[in-house]
């Protein structure tokens, strides 16, 4: 019989960690399914964050690195330091990327450390039981917001993508969203560009993938999948925000 | 040995750290080290190696992390509080088990403090210094020939014992001038494999994971027992001390870097009036050379010991452990960059001694 459907090589066959509806799992496997294609799990290394993906490390079947909260673009650089010809990704959500980690972040891409970053955004904190992001939208009512993100009080959220492709270290960034299966493949090929870009050396690149939380949203996936489509969409329009791979990389 | 060369403390800690076959350093700027960076930021682009410039010590000391898990020998070097800053990633290294070797040329505090040598930071050193059950191997050298000789021993302990190694100086050694003779340079790839190391599968073997998360109660405190198990043994093989005029010494100095050669010269003083005074000097701060403390403090010969530090008295603890009640044990030390001389150092003995 013929095998139209399987898990990819890539990702572990493993009881994943994640809360039922989330679309972390999607995330997974499309990495997963990328290392796959671009015949790298033998010279990948991963990095791990702190968050709900946590223990990605027990996910991936290529070496892995488990970092510290918001750490993990330090830690890859200085594993792709050592092994230049190797591929490099991170797996990160909104609180370590963009809270915790913004320094890292913002530097590695200033490098043009070349390095891949997928970087989830449920715009809250998941692992801890819902704690506002700083991808929180306002007026969202998370549990250290319970009356819902003021301006007055917490201000605004971060737009990563369009804050990252201000730099000139910056090679590919899109935003794009697993809540349908169109924008599914999207990420999948987004993901697919980053990866190659560093494969080919053209420095930083990133993919960021609005991602939903039915959990701390209190929504089911469904109601979920509508809430970010409705809500996170308009904040975090998709698309391609900095494409510099047609650029000579400057020696 | 090579001829000898006249030498910054700092830079000779580079030049060994290069020669000791470490190619990869990551740091961020910070007074008294700056010249360390400096000739790694020279050196490593010509001798095949990394020199990066992080945003911060946090980065700094995590890029060190994530070399060290994918199998380089590597280094980063800081001041006190950048030490400080490092401490996260510090933890987070010894949890992985992972080797690497940080500096710490030692300036006062707390706080910003200020540029000047001093020891203040021997808890933070020898006693863990960020959160968890752990140890750094601490090194302390006293001049800038000793900074040179230790590194290459650091480097081989850390990849022994697969644990972070601490050299711990002062601003006094990383400043200074003096002259150093280097062993002879070693070829990277001649260092012992890293089979646990994320080098990359190859689809040859399962994959490696550096990690410090253990959910389960149990298996965190099994790995922590089966290093404390580790540290045992290193209690039992690492300790260096040097021992001077202590065999008929009736007041025993303990003092470590800059400090110990300063105590040394009081300890000629005293004789030349004599007084029979000693000096124990330890090499590595942990671990600790207690059993060469308490054999002389059992020993009849011996009256009194005295710490003499440039802090406010930390090292003393561990040389009261030491000496567990047998003879009473005195301090001096000054603080806030204030080195003793010597005299200083006779002066507050004899109020000891005539007590």
């Amino acid at each position: 019989m013929e095998t139209v459907f399987d898990r990819p090589h890539a990702l572990s066959d493993v009881t994943l960690s994640y809360c039922p509806g989330c679309t972390h799992g999607i995330i997974n496997r499309l990495v997963a399914e990328v290392i796959d294609e671009l015949g790298m799990e033998g010279k990948t290394v991963g990095v791990a964050p702190v968050g709900c993906s946590v223990t990605a490390y027990n996910f991936f079947e290529c070496d892995m690195q488990e970092a510290a909260h918001g750490r993990a673009p330090a830690v890859a650089t200085g594993i792709k330091r050592v092994h230049p010809d190797h591929l490099v990704f991170t797996y990160q959500g909104d609180g370590d990327l963009a809270a915790i980690g913004t320094a890292e972040t913002v530097h590695a891409a200033a490098r043009a450390e070349n390095i891949s970053i997928v970087f989830v955004n449920n715009a809250i904190y998941g692992m801890t039981g819902g704690q506002m992001a700083p991808t929180s939208l306002v007026g969202q009512v998370t549990q250290t917001t319970p009356y819902g993100r003021k301006v007055e009080n917490q201000g605004y959220p971060i737009r990563m993508s369009e804050m990252l492709s201000t730099l000139q270290g910056a090679a590919y960034i899109e935003r794009v969203s697993v809540d349908s299966i169109p924008n599914i493949k999207k990420a999948k090929a987004a993901i697919k560009k980053s990866f190659q870009c560093q494969l080919d050396k053209k420095g930083f690149s990133m993919v960021e993938v609005l991602s939903t939380c039915p959990t701390n949203w209190g929504l089911s996936p469904e109601e979920a999948l509508k809430w970010l489509r409705e809500n996170m969409m308009p904040q975090y329009p998709l698309g391609v925000y900095c494409d510099r791979l047609q650029e000579e990389v400057e020696k | 040995m090579e001829k000898k060369v006249l030498m910054k403390g700092n830079e000779a800690l580079a030049e060994a750290a290069i020669r000791s076959g470490c190619r990869f350093f990551f740091g961020y700027p910070i007074t008294p080290q700056t010249e360390l960076a400096a000739y790694m930021a020279k050196q490593m682009p010509k001798r095949g190696g990394t020199f990066l410039q992080a945003e911060s010590e946090i980065a700094a000391i995590n890029m060190v992390y994530g070399a060290a898990g994918a199998g380089a020998r590597v280094m980063t070097s800081s001041s006190s509080p950048g030490i400080s800053l490092k401490q996260e990633g510090i933890s987070y290294i010894a949890g992985a088990d992972l080797p690497c070797v940080i500096i710490n040329i030692v300036r006062g505090g707390p706080g910003l403090g200020g540029i000047q040598p001093a020891q203040s930071d021997y808890f933070q050193a020898t006693k863990g210094g960020g959160h968890g059950d752990y140890h750094l191997l601490v090194f302390a050298p006293s001049s800038v020939q000793e900074m040179a000789d230790l590194i290459g021993t650091a480097f081989d302990k850390a990849d022994q014992y697969r644990m972070p190694a601490m050299i711990m100086g002062d601003g006094m050694l990383g400043q200074m001038m003096e002259p150093v003779a280097f062993q002879e340079e070693r070829d990277p790839s001649s260092l012992p494999e890293k089979p646990w190391a994320t080098t990359g599968t190859m689809m040859k073997r399962k994959k490696n994971i550096i990690n410090s998360l253990y959910l389960t109660p149990e298996e965190l405190e099994n790995l922590n027992n089966d290093r404390q198990k580790r540290y045992q043994t290193i209690m039992e093989n690492e300790v260096r001390v040097e021992e001077y005029q202590t065999e008929d010494a009736e007041l025993i100095f303990v003092a470590y870097g800059t400090i110990a050669r300063i105590t040394m010269s009081a300890v000629n003083m005293l004789r030349e009036e004599g007084i029979k005074a000693g000096l124990i000097r330890p090499i590595t701060l942990w671990p600790f050379p207690t059993e060469a403390i308490y054999a002389r403090a059992a020993a009849e010969t011996s009256k009194a010991f005295m710490a003499v530090e440039m802090s406010q008295g930390q090292m003393i603890e561990d040389v009261r452990l030491a000496v567990n009640g047998k003879k009473p044990v005195y301090f001096y030390g000054r603080n806030g960059g204030m080195v003793p001389d010597q005299e200083a150092i006779v002066k507050q003995a004899k109020q000891y001694i005539c007590k």
